[in-house]
């Protein structure tokens, strides 16, 4: 019988690891110089962290943890939307899984729960609907949040509630783009070169499935960066990471992708048309480490206002800006110019219980994993 | 001045559940006998042991096991985790209106035949039928008295002359109910493990098994366990995670919902430290029971970093295994 330990199994095997390791070791010693390789997706810090990868690799290779935790790079300022819409009388807010314990400006979203406000969190956000047909007499608030990867979902979701005319459900819209980000951790708005130390990026796979490897070709062509998209399990990295020496010692910058089993250039065409159905780019979004980036994220078309809960409820809705704690080294940690434990406020006052830099928000956060794995 | 309010983080067995203990129930409480923070305290000069646990699951009756049996297992389970043989229980319900006659009934025949199978007794009880919607369904309490038969046992005494062994396979009670609380629709042979644990203690014990601690794993699974002695006996416990027994049911819920198996809970599991020459009998003696065909030896005592716990992977890296935090909730990609 198929069991589903067969589906990850052979990508876990300590030999295939191991084998890897020392493909890697002979590699790197061809490059006499120091190599930095980016994982964007907080997915594939999570993995490096918990499987100990960093361990494997020679000195001269090292992990910069990018900007890729949806959870994360939430400023305080849409938690604090999120907190108000749960404290309006009923409204029930649906989120997806960490959200509710990331505090805004003020209190998280599970400490308005513990003060009345009626939480939810859901695997699907077409959960939502049923959460909708069994509460007709509240508004059901969808607070959607991720990258290129749950973005489908939410169109999905407004497509239902369109063609069922279910009047009861809003959206709060905080979906992210990955590509504008990653260019901003290597040139400024006027095309300038900002300093970090990313030679190579280790691209996200489930945004890949979505948008395509496409979507990574000017990081190749136009800066120069080998892009190598990868699986989430130790094999599918240390794969990845040897494709990547592979192509800085052979001089080649082009992208690769590993992770063949869900991923194509195209990505998945039926649900690019339905973000392109319902969304357009909105002008800017405030990162949280990274400030604000311009075209980085998804907003309802002006003609869905009626179910933009950003517009329905624009008077009750926080405005005021949250800055950043000047201590906090997030945003030098996502350029690779600092590791975790430089930050003086890392583990001390600055804890995944109370996370002060976005870093620490989420179990796919660069410091958070520091935190809870260790650097042994 | 904001409120403070409790949330749902702080009853987890974790992290806010253990700050949430010292900072107003041991604050109020101080003793000797409680700051020693066994699974039952040692009363009466080292001759009882003396616990109690309130039951709350939701839903009540789940595949494995139901309310009234966890609620007889989870108090003599305590006990017996101090070496003890329960004898006497006391019984709290707090029962909401409206709650079937016939769930209750069911409930307390599942208590009555786990009693019999701890040689145990209720020997008090109270009852509370409260308006609806003052609790859910119904809550229990049970507090029971053990007879403990072999002194000393204490998380507080591991040192690096101990190996670390449980007694079977993982996390089946947690995933069992988010499965059932969850109604996630797939079939599978996943059931609770909730099980007494006097019979294992009892073979152990008779063999003369140089048993140093126990403790069964409940909220907060085996991570927690594992944290908490490393802290209690200034140790560093180094395991080897796939020596860690997992069943595949367990680790498939795990994989889909970004789950660890150490962090999920078991109401028939329990982590032991035995003295090392001791370690293959003990294992042995386990293996005799049918729920603890993968009994195993998980790890090892060392004084590499005191009061951690060290994950150690089968290629060769390690890392630290931390107590579980937060809500079980999934990561979300």
């Amino acid at each position: 019988m198929m069991e589903l330990s067969n589906l990850y199994d052979d990508f876990r095997n300590p030999d295939t690891i191991k084998a890897y390791a020392s493909k890697i070791t002979l590699l790197a010693k061809k490059l006499d110089r120091e190599i930095g390789i980016m994982e964007v997706c907080g997915g594939h810090t999570h993995t490096i962290m918990k499987y100990g990868l960093p361990q494997l690799m020679p000195k001269n290779i090292d992990f910069i943890h990018g900007p890729g935790c949806p959870v994360c790079i939430m400023p305080k300022e849409r938690i604090d939307h999120a907190y108000a819409l749960a404290m309006q009388e009923d409204v029930i807010l649906v989120t997806l899984g960490d959200m509710i314990k990331v505090p805004g400006s003020n209190e998280s979203l599970q400490d308005a729960r513990s003060k009345g406000a009626d939480v939810r969190f859901v695997y699907s956000p077409l959960d939502t609907l049923k959460i909708a047909l069994e509460n007709p007499t509240k508004e059901v608030i969808f607070f959607a949040i991720g990258f290129e990867t749950t973005t489908p979902m939410t169109a999905a979701l407004l497509d239902l509630i369109i063609k069922k005319d279910i009047q009861n459900i809003k959206l709060h819209i905080n979906h992210v783009t990955v590509p504008e980000v990653m260019t901003t951790l290597l040139v400024d708005s006027d095309n300038r070169s900002v300093k970090n130390r990313i030679d190579a990026f280790l691209g996200p796979s489930h945004v890949s499935v979505i948008t395509g490897s496409k979507i990574y070709e000017p990081f190749a062509l136009e800066y120069g960066k080998p892009v190598v998209v990868s699986g989430f399990e130790p094999v599918d990295v240390m794969q990845s990471i040897a494709m990547i020496l592979e192509q800085l010692i052979e001089n080649r910058s082009e992208v690769e992708i590993q992770y063949t089993r869900a991923v194509d250039r195209g990505g998945n065409k039926e649900a690019q048309k339905l973000i392109e159905k319902y969304f357009e780019k909105a002008p800017t979004f405030l990162w949280r480490g990274l400030g604000e980036v311009a075209h980085s994220s998804w907003k309802l078309k002006d003609v869905y206002n009626t179910y933009d809960a950003e517009v329905i409820y624009d008077a009750v809705l926080p405005k005021e800006q949250c800055m950043d704690h000047k201590l906090c080294l997030c945003g030098e940690i996502l350029k690779g110019m600092a590791k975790p434990p430089q930050c003086t406020i890392f583990g001390k006052s600055c804890i995944p219980s109370n996370p002060i830099g976005s870093c620490m928000v989420s179990s796919e956060g660069a410091c958070a994993a520091y935190y809870r794995y260790g650097n042994l | 001045m904001k409120k403070k309010t409790i949330t749902l983080a702080q009853g987890n067995g974790g992290e806010e559940n253990n700050e949430l203990i010292s900072k107003v129930f041991y604050k109020a409480f101080k003793n000797e006998i409680l700051e020693q923070s066994e699974d039952a305290a040692v009363i009466h000069g080292g001759e009882l042991a003396f616990s109690t646990d309130s039951f709350t699951v939701s839903p009540l009756f789940f595949a494995g096991a139901d309310i009234g049996k966890l609620a007889v297992c989870g108090t003599c389970n305590d006990l017996a985790m101090m070496g003890a043989k329960p004898k006497y229980l006391t019984c709290s319900v707090i029962i909401e209106e409206g709650f079937e006659l016939e769930s209750l009934e069911r409930i307390v025949e599942s208590m009555q035949r786990e009693l019999e199978i701890n040689g145990a007794i209720v020997v008090s009880g109270d009852t509370k039928v409260v308006p609806r919607g003052s609790v859910d369904k119904i809550f229990i309490n049970t507090t029971g008295i053990g007879e403990i038969i072999k002194k000393g046992i204490s998380s507080n005494s591991i040192t690096c002359d101990d190996v670390i062994l449980v007694n079977r396979d993982i996390g089946c009670h947690g995933a069992t109910i988010f499965v059932a609380r969850e109604g996630m629709e797939m079939s599978s042979a996943l059931e609770s493990d909730c099980n007494s644990l006097y019979p294992q203690v009892k073979a152990l014990l008779d063999a003369n098994i140089a048993i140093t601690a126990m403790r069964d794993a409940t909220r907060g699974g085996a991570a927690a366990v594992l944290n908490e002695w490393a802290k209690q006996s200034d140790v560093c416990i180094e395991v080897e995670e796939e020596k860690i027994p997992v069943s595949d049911e367990v680790g498939g819920i795990c994989e889909m919902l970004g789950f660890e198996a150490t962090a999920l809970a078991n109401e028939g599991t329990f982590v032991l430290a035995v003295k090392k020459e001791d370690s293959d009998k003990a294992v042995e003696i386990l293996k005799s029971f049918d729920v603890c065909a993968k009994a195993s030896i998980i790890g090892s005592v060392t004084s590499m970093h005191p009061k951690k716990v060290i994950l150690k992977s089968a290629w060769g890296t390690k890392r630290f295994l931390e107590t579980p935090t937060g809500e079980l909730l999934p990561r979300i990609c």
